[in-house]
């Protein structure tokens, strides 16, 4: 791999008593590697590649989509493209990127040595490669991928589903273990290795959101191994539990995956309000407004997302009562990300604004994922919700979050940190252009979406009614815009790695923060002794 | 342990990696002989491979906590990476209770909602019209498609082998706590009395879980496929037994390392995580007797 050498040139060591040698040489460095900043480049350069392998599918999906028919691919096919799409993305491409940021930033943020458990962290990340070679390798069994769309509702995925099923659930049970330990190494570090005078009032947004991240994946990551449990059980043993004729319920099914499956969105989403809220006062050369209250809400957020699951349900039957319940909570979370919201545009106020990358993805997140918020809101009425659920509509509300929520935030944070972790400056100019023609591309692939579900357009269709044609055309044009512009940043990142303007510790200017005072690119072993914190 | 102490960060280690091809293959072994099976073609390949997966998996477990073994026992960690282990350990616990709490909330949602709307209760009663004549009871032995899944006989009362087990796993929850305090003394038979005595209790537990396992398929005809009743009472006391064994397995492993002279009366938190981690496998069991047994 031509990246690993720069990176291990990174081999500067800044203190006194030492026994900790550079980097290894070779392959094998990367299979046998304890260090966090190793482990975070992996993470993220896995991240990348799964997050281009699931963009290819979206690219296959919009091509069929761009005209009404069936032009390009079989509906069977596109089942498992939009599938795997979504699987991919989930756990392959959003959740990988923010454990490497955490592996990355945490301890460097905290004066760490390393993560609490090191060697547990490297299995955590090689976990990945395995569960996904498993699991796109389904596409090549008999049968087929998995066709039953990200949420595998029983029993399309249990009594129907294809062979290729069962090793699909094993692949997401070595995620889950791969997620679960990565989680209990992020709270370990958090809680036990902060510098001395690092209160817990003191800690960066990032930690912080990470913290309230790994709780949660603790929490419901076992709940979804639970759940493929039960289906494994329903295909290969006779169970059923998602089978009314055995006395069970397929709603059973949609119940304990939310119960994971909506915690799982927030998990996607706090890291990223927490890089953000390091990026905007960095960029407004101003403090984070309303600290406190900016932690309170994740906080509230979080202990939130655990009683709100039900909204993925509306129309599949639940009493009344359950609907206004779920309908009353879920409506109370756009408060504490109101606050949130709120709070990041005080920082602006009256800061000294600068637009470089970082900052325009970051300004990007707050008004787009608020726009996703909004269609979330309006999903959230339960009566409402009949009209829109399980079309186009629930599609662009997703999208909108998780594409300039997530994935933006990623984006924010990658340009934020690269003179950090390489020592070089990236191509601004570039960088600039790959935000406005991914805000462009996205912008046009999912808006229209909107449109297309009030229509009546529904979901995972791999053909639709002429009145929907225009709306999809621009959308997929959309698509492949926002698809083509993240090769730029495929070579915004080498370019920035092999060389480029030299960075200093702390290249901006308005940044603050243990992680600034280490050397950029940061020594391969950075705070063997902790610094004090006042 | 040493005040000053750096942070231990070993340098380089094989087991992560060799953990990931161990668990691999072993789970692509166990899906691919699930898979074949259902297939009705040979599985003989797919056991092999569950077969030198599990092997890997040992050799892992053998090789890395050996590792850590050593290094605490070189004096490398401090009391700040002693800290790590027990948070580490908690939270490990904490997601197991929560993966119990999926299927105990399976079984609620069940009990409370499912089987009673099928039998016609409430809103959404009409459900019985899919099956007339099904009567919502709990424990459920008549199923709304008896030839799809044909119900148990009868269920297996909390009175007789539960109540046994009960007292088994409980009282080996009090054993292991003397252990812990002979241990503290500095007390070494002691300990290994009470941990012997500890590890027969759990073994006993096991047997007689085998045994109730054995009478329900060939007595009750109480199986997994009986219907939700025996789905949730096997994936809950199997799973349950599952842990009771892995627990029984560390104990057994904490009292190898007794005999071999390791932990002093201070420093022993390899003991006292298979303790914490015996301690909730004997909470989830009452929770077990009390919601799948007794109501």
């Amino acid at each position: 791999m031509a990246v690993t050498g720069v990176f291990m040139s990174a081999v500067a060591d800044t203190h006194a008593q030492d026994h900790h040698h550079g980097p290894a040489k070779g392959f094998s460095r990367w299979l046998l590697t304890t260090n966090h900043k190793d482990i975070g480049t992996m993470y993220l350069i896995f991240s990348f590649t799964m997050f281009l392998l699931g963009g290819t599918m979206a690219m296959v999906i919009r091509a069929e989509l761009f005209q009404p028919g069936l032009q390009i691919v079989q509906p069977e096919f596109f089942n498992q493209m939009t599938t795997m799409h979504g699987l991919i993305m989930v756990f392959g491409a959003v959740m990988p990127a923010f454990v490497g940021l955490a592996n990355w930033m945490i301890p460097l943020m905290i004066g760490a040595p390393d993560m609490a458990l090191p060697r547990m962290n490297n299995w955590s990340f090689w976990l990945l490669p395995c569960a996904f070679l498993i699991l796109v390798s389904t596409l090549f069994m008999q049968g087929g991928a998995p066709n039953f769309g990200w949420t595998f509702y029983a029993p399309l995925s249990t009594t129907y589903g294809p062979p290729s099923t069962t090793f699909f659930i094993f692949a997401i049970h070595i995620m889950g273990i791969s997620s679960i330990m990565g989680a209990i190494n992020v709270i370990a570090t958090i809680l036990n290795l902060r510098a001395p005078g690092m209160t817990l009032m003191k800690m960066p947004l990032f930690v912080w959101t990470w913290l309230i991240t790994a709780f949660l994946l603790i929490a419901v990551m076992p709940v979804l191994a639970g759940v493929v449990t039960m289906m494994l059980m329903d295909i290969n043993f006779g169970t059923s539990f998602f089978d009314a004729s055995g006395g069970g319920d397929p709603v059973l099914f949609q119940h304990v995956f939310w119960f994971f499956g909506h915690p799982e969105v927030y998990i996607m989403i706090l890291p990223a309000f927490g890089a953000v809220s390091h990026i905007i006062p960095t960029f407004s050369r101003k403090p984070l407004f309303g600290y406190a209250s900016m932690v309170y809400a994740v906080g509230a957020i979080a202990l939130l997302s655990f009683v709100v699951w039900a909204h993925h349900m509306f129309t599949v039957g639940i009493p009344i009562t359950g609907q206004l319940f779920f309908m009353y909570a879920t409506m109370l979370i756009a408060v504490p990300t109101g606050v949130k919201v709120f709070n990041w545009v005080a920082t602006m106020f009256r800061g000294s604004l600068s637009f470089e990358a970082p900052m325009l993805f970051a300004v990007a997140f707050v008004i787009l994922f608020t726009i996703g918020g909004f269609s979330g809101l309006m999903l959230a009425i339960a009566p409402a919700d009949f009209q829109y659920h399980d079309t186009y509509f629930v599609v662009a509300h997703f999208h909108y979050v998780l594409v300039p929520g997530a994935i933006f935030g990623i984006f924010a944070s990658a340009y934020f940190w690269l003179p950090k972790w390489t020592g070089h400056m990236y191509d601004e100019t570039l960088a600039k252009t790959h935000f406005w023609l991914s805000f462009i591309g996205m912008n046009l692939a999912f808006f229209p979406m909107h449109f297309l579900g009030l229509a009546g357009m529904p979901r995972r269709i791999p053909d639709y009614a002429l009145q929907f044609a225009d709306f999809n055309m621009v959308s997929s044009i959309g698509a492949f815009m926002f698809g083509t512009t993240q090769l730029l940043f495929l070579l915004i990142v080498v370019k920035c790695v092999k060389g480029g303007k030299e960075a200093p510790a702390k290249p901006w200017d308005g940044a603050e923060g243990l992680e600034w005072t280490v050397p950029s690119p940061a020594p391969y072993h950075t705070f063997a002794t902790p610094p004090e914190v006042k | 342990m040493a005040e000053n102490q750096s942070y231990y960060v070993p340098e380089q280690s094989k087991w992560p990696i060799i953990a990931t091809v161990g668990l691999g293959v072993t789970l692509y072994g166990v899906a691919s002989i699930m898979v074949n099976a259902q297939q009705g073609e040979s599985t003989t390949g797919s056991w092999v491979m569950f077969f030198i997966g599990s092997l890997i998996m040992a050799y892992m477990l053998f090789g890395w906590f050996g590792s850590v073994i050593r290094e605490g026992r070189a004096g490398l960690y401090s009391d700040q990476m002693e800290r790590s282990f027990r948070w580490g350990m908690s939270w490990f616990i904490f997601s197991e209770v929560m993966f119990f709490a999926a299927f105990f909330g399976a079984l609620f949602y069940v009990r409370v909602f499912a089987v009673p709307w099928l039998g016609g209760e409430g809103d959404r009663g009409s459900s019985n019209m899919l099956w007339e004549g099904f009567q919502a009871t709990w424990p459920l032995i008549q199923n709304p498609d008896p030839e799809a899944y044909p119900p148990p006989e009868a269920t297996i009362g909390p009175w007789g082998l539960p109540l046994v087990n009960t007292i088994l796993l409980v009282t080996s929850s009090f054993t292991i706590t003397v252990a812990h305090h002979a241990l503290k003394a500095g007390n070494r038979t002691k300990v290994k009395i009470w941990m012997i005595a500890t590890i027969l209790l759990a073994i006993g537990f096991l047997v007689l879980q085998a045994e109730e396992y054995i009478y329900a398929y060939q007595d009750l005809n109480l199986t997994l496929d009986s219907g939700i009743y025996g789905s949730t009472f096997f994936m809950l006391t199997g799973f349950h037994g599952a842990h009771v064994t892995l627990g029984t397995l560390m104990l057994f492993i904490m009292l190898m390392r007794i005999n071999k002279g390791h932990f002093t009366a201070d420093s022993h938190f390899g003991f006292e995580a298979a303790a914490w981690y015996w301690h909730f496998v004997d909470v989830v069991w009452l929770g077990l007797f009390v919601f799948v047994y007794i109501i």
